[in-house]
Parts: C-alpha cells; sequence; structure tokens
C-alpha cells in the first residue's frame, strides 16, 4: 500500500505543504563517482560549492568542503572548477 | 580550470541560504538547476514563482516532495508570464484594499526556451507590454530537453537535436537562434539582461536590478544542459565561460533601452573551443564552424556598437 | 429590497461583478460578451469598482491570469465565449483541478467553422467535462443575482470550484430588461469577502501544481469529482439564504404547468421563455404539457431529473448543441442516462433546436409536442432531429 494519502484525506488541488522536501530524496544512489578533496592543495575558496548544482558542498568546522554523499550526483563539476585542482573523482565500488 | 579569478575571491560571498533544495532529480551536472539556486539566493524567500511545464518543473515537484523554499506554482507550459500577471495584480489589489499586509513581493515567471521562445512568447509579450511589476526568466538550455532533447527557435544554428538530426541532407538545426531580449527590448520595458551560470554574481547582480525596478523585467539565462548537448557532465559551467568569451552568448543588460556590455571580451576566443566538447556539434565541418563563427561575430560586432551608442 | 432598474443585460452581470467587490478582473474582448468587460472596465476607470482590470492578449492567458489571481487568494472574475471559452479550453481543466475558486460568466455562442456569432450552447458543450461548476441562466434579474451567488458558492472552503454562469449571446446579454438590484447590505448579507483557505503566500511556501504521480493522480480526481457533485448542497443552500435576502428563490430545476402533463419539454437557457410560451397555447387547446428547465448542467442533478421525469409518458429533450457523429444532444444523453436505472420510464424524444442563432419558434415547439403526442400514442420514438434544417 502506497503511504500517500487517501483521496478524503487529500487537502483541494492537492499542493505540496512542506517547502524543501526534496531532501527526502536521496540522489545520491545515482553517482558513479564521488569527490574527495585533497586538503594540503585546498585553498577553502568555496568555488565547489558555488558552483554545485545539487547545493549539495559544504564547510566544515575546519574550514574545507565536503559533498554530502546523500545527494551528490557524481556530476564532477566541483572538480572541474577547482582553481587549484584539488579535487578528484573516486569511482565509487559495487 | 577556472581562469574567472572574480570567482576564487568571491565564491564565499555567496549568501548561504539554500531555497533550492537538494534531492531535486534534475541530471548529473545541470546548469538550469544552478541556475534556480542562484536565482533564489538573489532574490530570497520574499519571492512567488510562476513555472512553465518544463525540465525545471518536472525535477522539482514531484508530489509528495518539492525541492522550493518559496511559494511555487504550475498552471502550464505556454502561460506562465500570464500566470505571474494574475499573481501581481492579484497581490496588488489585495494590498491596496487593505486584505493583506503591504509587503514587497517579488514574482517571478519562467520557462525553459521551448516555453519561452516559442509556445510562450505570446504570454511573455502580453505580460511585458501590460507592465506588471514582474520578473520574467528564461532559464535556456537550448532545446526541449524535457521531452528529449528537440529542437526549439532557441537551438542554435549546426546544433543536432532530436528533430534536427544532422544527416546526408542536414547540418543539424538550420535556423538562428531567437534573440529573446532583443525580442523584450522591443517591449520598451526597463530592464532587459542576459546571464549565465558561469558568471554567477553577474547573474545574482541582474535579478536584483530585475527585481527592484518598478515594471517588468525580463533575464535570458544561458545554462548548458550536458544530457542534451552530449558532452561530460563536469563541463556546464565551463561551456557556459566558453560561449561567453566566443560571442556565443554575449552578456549585456540593456536599462531603459540603453545597452551595456556586462562582460566586455575584446579577445573573443575561436568558436571551435566551445563547440568541440559537445557532441551535437560533432557533425560541423570547418568551413561550416567557421560560418557560424562569422556570424556570431559579426552580431557580437552590432551589439558592441549598440552599447557605444548608448554611451553618447 | 433593492431597486428595480432597466439595463442591458451584459451591463448588469458587471454591475453585479461590481456589487460582489472583485479584485482582479482579467479580460479578453468577444461577441457578444464584450460589453460586461467593456462596463467593468469603466466602473474601475470610474473609481466605482476598486480592481486590477487586466486586459489580457488572448483568452488563453485570460484563464491563466485567472488561475494566478485566485491562487494569490484574489476574488476574480472573467467572461467569454465560443471560441475564446474554446482557447482557454487547456486551463479550464487546470482552474479546477487546482481547486481555484472563480466566476466566469460564458456568453454562449456557436463555435466555428463556419464562424458564427449567434447563439447555441456548442461551446459550452466542448467544455462539459472540465470540471466546473455550471449553470445556465435564462433572464437578467437570474443572471445578476447569479453572480452573487456564484461567488458564494464557488468560495465555499467545502466546494472551492471554479463556476460558469452560462447565458445566451445576444437574445440575452443584449436586451434590456428590469433588474432588481441588490443593496450593499444585502450584498453584505450573503456574500462574505474571500478568505482563501490558503494562498500563494511567503510566510507559508507551499507548492502548487506539483506533478502528479501515478501514486496520487487517481486520488486527486476523485476528490475533485465528490467535491463536484457534493457542489449541489452548497448550491441548494446558497438558493435557500439567497431567497431568504432578496426574496427570489431558485432550484436545481424550474417546472412549469407540469402537474398533470404527460408531455414535457426539457429545456436549458433562453429558449425556456419561447417553449412556455408555446405551452401556454397548448394548454389552451387542452393539451397536458409542460417544461422543466434544467438551471444546474454541472454537477448533473440526476436524482431530481429522474424524479420530476420519471412518471412521464413523453419526454421532450430540446438540445442546443450537437455532439457531432454521436448520440445526438448531450443533454437529452444526460436525461436518458438519469432515466434508465427507472422500472418505468418515459419515452425520450430528441430535438437539436437553434443551433448557430436559427430561430426557434413557437410553431416549432409545437411541432415537437406534436412528434411526441404520436409516440404518447404508441408510435415509434423517432430518430433525433435537427429541427427547421433544409432538405
Amino acid at each position: 500500500m502506497s503511504s500517500l494519502p487517501g483521496w478524503k484525506a487529500l487537502p483541494p488541488g492537492c499542493p505540496v505543504q512542506t517547502p524543501l522536501s526534496a531532501a527526502n530524496n536521496h540522489t545520491g544512489s545515482w553517482r558513479s563517482e564521488r569527490p574527495i578533496w585533497n586538503h594540503e592543495q585546498c585553498v577553502q575558496c568555496g568555488v565547489c560549492d558555488m558552483f554545485c548544482p545539487e547545493a549539495c558542498i559544504k564547510q566544515t568546522a575546519e574550514g574545507f568542503y565536503e559533498a554530502n554523499l546523500d545527494y551528490c550526483k557524481g556530476c564532477g563539476i566541483c572538480k572541474q572548477e577547482c582553481p587549484t585542482q584539488c579535487i578528484s573523482m573516486k569511482q565509487e565500488e559495487e | 580550470m577556472s581562469s574567472d579569478l572574480t570567482n576564487v575571491f568571491a565564491a564565499k560571498m555567496l549568501p548561504k541560504r539554500e531555497l533550492f533544495s537538494p534531492g531535486h532529480r534534475a541530471c548529473q551536472g545541470c546548469a538550469p538547476a544552478l541556475a534556480m539556486r542562484y536565482m533564489l539566493k538573489a532574490l530570497g524567500p520574499d519571492t512567488i514563482i510562476c513555472n512553465s511545464t518544463g525540465c525545471i518543473e518536472i525535477i522539482s515537484s514531484s508530489y509528495p516532495e518539492s525541492a522550493w523554499g518559496v511559494p511555487w506554482i504550475h498552471v502550464a507550459f505556454e502561460n506562465s508570464a500570464a500566470v505571474a500577471s494574475g499573481v501581481e495584480a492579484g497581490l496588488k489589489a489585495m494590498m491596496r484594499k487593505g486584505r493583506i499586509p503591504q509587503r514587497k513581493i517579488t514574482v517571478l515567471a519562467q520557462a525553459g526556451d521551448g516555453g519561452s521562445m516559442d509556445i510562450g512568447l505570446q504570454a511573455i509579450s502580453g505580460a511585458l507590454e501590460r507592465g506588471h511589476d514582474m520578473i520574467y526568466m528564461c532559464y535556456d538550455n537550448e532545446a526541449y530537453m524535457n521531452t528529449g532533447i528537440q529542437r526549439s527557435s532557441g537551438t542554435p544554428w549546426g546544433a543536432a537535436t532530436t528533430t534536427s538530426p544532422a544527416g546526408t541532407q542536414s547540418s543539424g538545426q538550420n535556423t538562428w537562434k531567437k534573440s529573446l531580449a532583443e525580442i523584450a527590448v522591443a517591449h520598451h520595458i526597463p530592464y532587459v539582461a542576459t546571464a549565465c551560470v558561469s558568471y554567477p554574481f553577474d547573474f545574482m547582480e541582474k535579478l536584483k536590478k530585475a527585481a527592484a525596478v518598478n515594471g517588468p523585467a525580463l533575464i535570458h539565462v544561458f545554462a548548458p544542459c550536458p544530457t542534451g548537448w552530449r558532452c561530460a557532465s563536469d563541463i556546464a559551467i565551463r561551456l557556459g565561460r566558453l560561449a561567453v568569451q566566443t560571442a556565443a552568448f554575449p552578456l549585456y543588460e540593456v536599462v531603459d533601452g540603453k545597452f551595456r556590455i556586462t562582460q566586455n571580451v575584446p579577445h573573443l576566443k575561436p568558436l571551435k573551443l566551445y563547440l568541440g566538447p559537445q557532441g551535437r556539434y560533432n557533425h560541423l565541418t570547418d568551413d561550416q564552424i567557421e560560418y557560424l563563427q562569422g556570424e556570431l561575430r559579426r552580431r557580437y560586432g552590432l551589439l558592441v556598437a549598440k552599447a557605444e551608442a548608448s554611451q553618447e | 429590497m433593492g431597486t428595480r432598474k432597466g439595463m442591458e443585460v451584459s451591463i448588469g452581470i458587471a454591475e453585479a461583478v461590481m456589487m460582489a467587490d472583485v479584485d482582479v478582473i482579467p479580460a479578453y474582448p468577444i461577441t457578444p460578451q464584450t460589453h460586461i468587460v467593456e462596463h467593468l472596465s469603466e466602473l474601475v476607470a470610474d473609481g466605482h469598482l476598486d480592481a486590477e482590470f487586466v486586459p489580457v492578449e488572448s483568452e488563453h492567458s485570460a484563464m491563466s491570469c485567472c488561475c494566478g489571481s485566485v491562487a494569490a487568494g484574489a476574488r476574480t472574475f472573467t467572461a467569454t465565449s465560443s471560441q475564446g471559452l474554446a482557447l482557454m479550453h487547456e486551463i479550464l481543466f487546470i482552474a479546477s483541478g487546482m481547486r481555484l475558486p472563480m466566476v466566469m460568466a460564458v456568453a454562449n455562442r456557436s463555435l466555428s467553422a463556419p464562424i458564427s456569432i449567434w447563439n447555441d450552447h456548442g461551446d459550452v458543450m466542448a467544455a462539459r467535462d472540465t470540471g466546473w461548476m455550471q449553470i445556465f441562466v435564462e433572464n437578467g434579474q437570474e443572471a445578476y443575482d447569479h453572480m452573487m451567488w456564484a461567488f458564494r458558492v464557488s468560495e465555499d472552503h467545502d466546494v472551492l470550484l471554479p463556476i460558469m454562469v452560462n447565458f445566451d449571446g445576444f437574445i440575452l446579454s443584449h436586451v434590456v430588461e428590469p433588474i432588481e438590484v441588490w443593496s450593499p447590505e444585502e450584498v453584505k448579507q450573503f456574500l462574505p469577502p474571500y478568505k482563501p483557505p490558503y494562498r500563494l503566500d511567503v510566510d507559508k511556501p507551499w507548492t502548487f501544481g506539483a506533478v502528479g504521480i501515478p501514486d496520487i493522480y487517481l486520488e486527486t480526481r476523485m476528490a475533485h469529482n465528490e467535491a463536484l457533485i457534493d457542489s449541489q448542497k452548497v448550491m441548494e443552500k446558497a438558493w435557500d439564504e439567497m431567497a431568504e435576502v432578496v426574496g427570489r428563490k431558485y432550484s436545481v430545476l424550474e417546472n412549469y404547468k407540469t402537474d398533470d402533463a404527460d408531455i414535457v419539454f426539457l429545456t436549458m437557457g433562453g429558449i425556456s421563455e419561447t417553449c412556455m410560451t408555446a405551452v401556454d397555447q397548448m394548454r389552451d387547446e387542452g393539451k397536458k404539457v409542460g417544461v422543466i428547465r434544467l438551471r444546474m448542467w454541472r454537477p448533473f442533478p440526476f436524482a431530481e431529473v429522474a424524479k420530476e421525469l420519471g412518471g412521464r409518458k413523453v419526454v421532450l429533450a430540446v438540445d442546443r448543441a450537437l455532439s457531432t457523429g454521436g448520440c445526438g444532444g448531450p443533454v437529452a444523453s444526460e436525461i436518458k442516462a438519469a432515466l434508465y436505472p427507472l422500472d418505468k420510464r418515459p419515452q425520450v424524444v430528441e430535438f437539436i433546436a437553434g443551433l448557430g442563432g436559427r430561430d426557434v419558434t413557437i410553431g416549432d415547439f409545437k411541432e415537437m409536442y406534436d412528434k411526441g403526442a404520436a409516440v404518447a400514442a404508441g408510435g415509434a420514438v423517432p430518430p433525433y432531429e435537427m429541427v427547421g434544417v433544409r432538405a
């Protein structure tokens, strides 16, 4: 059985009442490669975050950046755009 | 590697708040999705989005989830400008009549290139002409990507799509990309701009200007689509930059009819650098690339002349 | 009590919309609806009505603009006709599916080709299954009253559906009739300001018009259909309360001289008045004939129709539209569906009359009666007839 409401429980017009709820959808499973940051080369500029179409790269307490692998689709834009070339893409294991 | 050093220094100045959520279902490396991030970082939470049917609508609003952190409505394909007209008029009337508090709310309508330049053009023209205080934004990935990469009037000359294929009798799209921004300029509205996801601060600045003017504004944002352009998923930003640097998509704004190039390119790069990584242009001969480059440069020259004339 | 004024019915409709204190009017001109929106634009221009008049560039955009305006929480009105309604078609389904309450006056006119600006019900019958509430009015007073009523029903939180108020183009829209206008107190008593249950609100950033995946689409259709069927209760309650406020009582259908009638006409809209005149004359000739006029078309009042028609010998169903290549008339088709479950069913004799503004005369109704009487006497039921067509 579906977890979605029956017709009587649907609000008229069926709006989505929870903003930003796409976060429930973990797109990380689409990924075949993951970005790895080399902290020795990283200058903590944030260009990787800025160009991430998933908005899934965030700064850690130490100031470095990392991708939230729940969402990262492995597109590689962060690696491509990193001005110090500190990001490499690593093949996901089966 | 990024050649735009301003990004390196400025990236951390990007507003932190994310109003377009991860978990959306866009393809890997989707620049239109990135455009949504920037758009809401620039406009903030007091924004209402009227979205046409298309990639962004589909990937962001699959019930029961939504990627949006602002009020958002989708009605149909060709009419987001008309829907936004209604939202703007409704808010205006209700604020004037005291039904809801006075408050600055930005109303933005958006569609892809097909939803803007083909099926939605009439509704956009009507909304711009009527003078609604709203922004229209076209996120341009140069074909109907959501339905499977069919050509639109935003598809550039020479590009192969599933309905403008390259073949023995065809070199792909054989018509010129429509200049949406210039069509908007012909409506004598206060603000028109082109933008590109590879220049996020330029793009966000233009959105803020568009929101600040009293009246209609149109922004045409270039947003590469790796799936539809037959290229690697990691080069959308690089391609956007090259499109600007080769004059395939120049960046400019038009304030009260006055043109200004916002990303000057004194030495245009060879077009081949931009076309090369894209499978949709694989079939083009050197002569054809030369021809296309000549035409794009001629047009860029006209744009420069307009910008110079605007300064007089 | 309000005062009685002679006015063109289109002007009356616009005046009623002003009394309803509408917020937004997206409008596009089309004959024979245009006088309504012209007058509304004058009312706004002269400061009598505080509303946004949005002169859109097409009917498609008119209906789209209505959707945006209602979603923003504004009371919204538009009017159209014929090709305009057809151009809106795509968005009609979306307005109702998104449960956006609004009122649209439809000056019924035939559809091209050939182009015809004259009256029939072909336009709205093509919009029959768009999920809107649909009623047909017959005279100026009824049209005027039903503007206030339509907002009240449409905006009811148990309904939240758009509504079309259909009235015949030219033969009603352009005639001058005495109309008793409502006083502001009466309007206030009957029609509260619109309070949307939710709207496009930056403090409550919801998503409207999300993708209906297969796991939810079916439920949305069920909810929509049930809301439309249930809207009848709200309609009836609003008719009752309107009677208390202005003293005029309307209902799902109107009976005229039907108490002892073996043969009854079933009509919708303006030709009902001609039909009643024909019935008066035939009554003088001793014929037991009456008229039932349907006011409510969507939802369709199956129970009331079955109850009123069930005991008759013959129903003369007079349609103003043709289901081309299909069953004939859309109203007759619904009537037969309502009657089919009954043990004792009347015969239904079907007529398609007055297409494209062709006059339907008293003589035409008398001839229809004669054909019905022949069936009542045991004759075979003829196939549907295109009344007055030249061979």
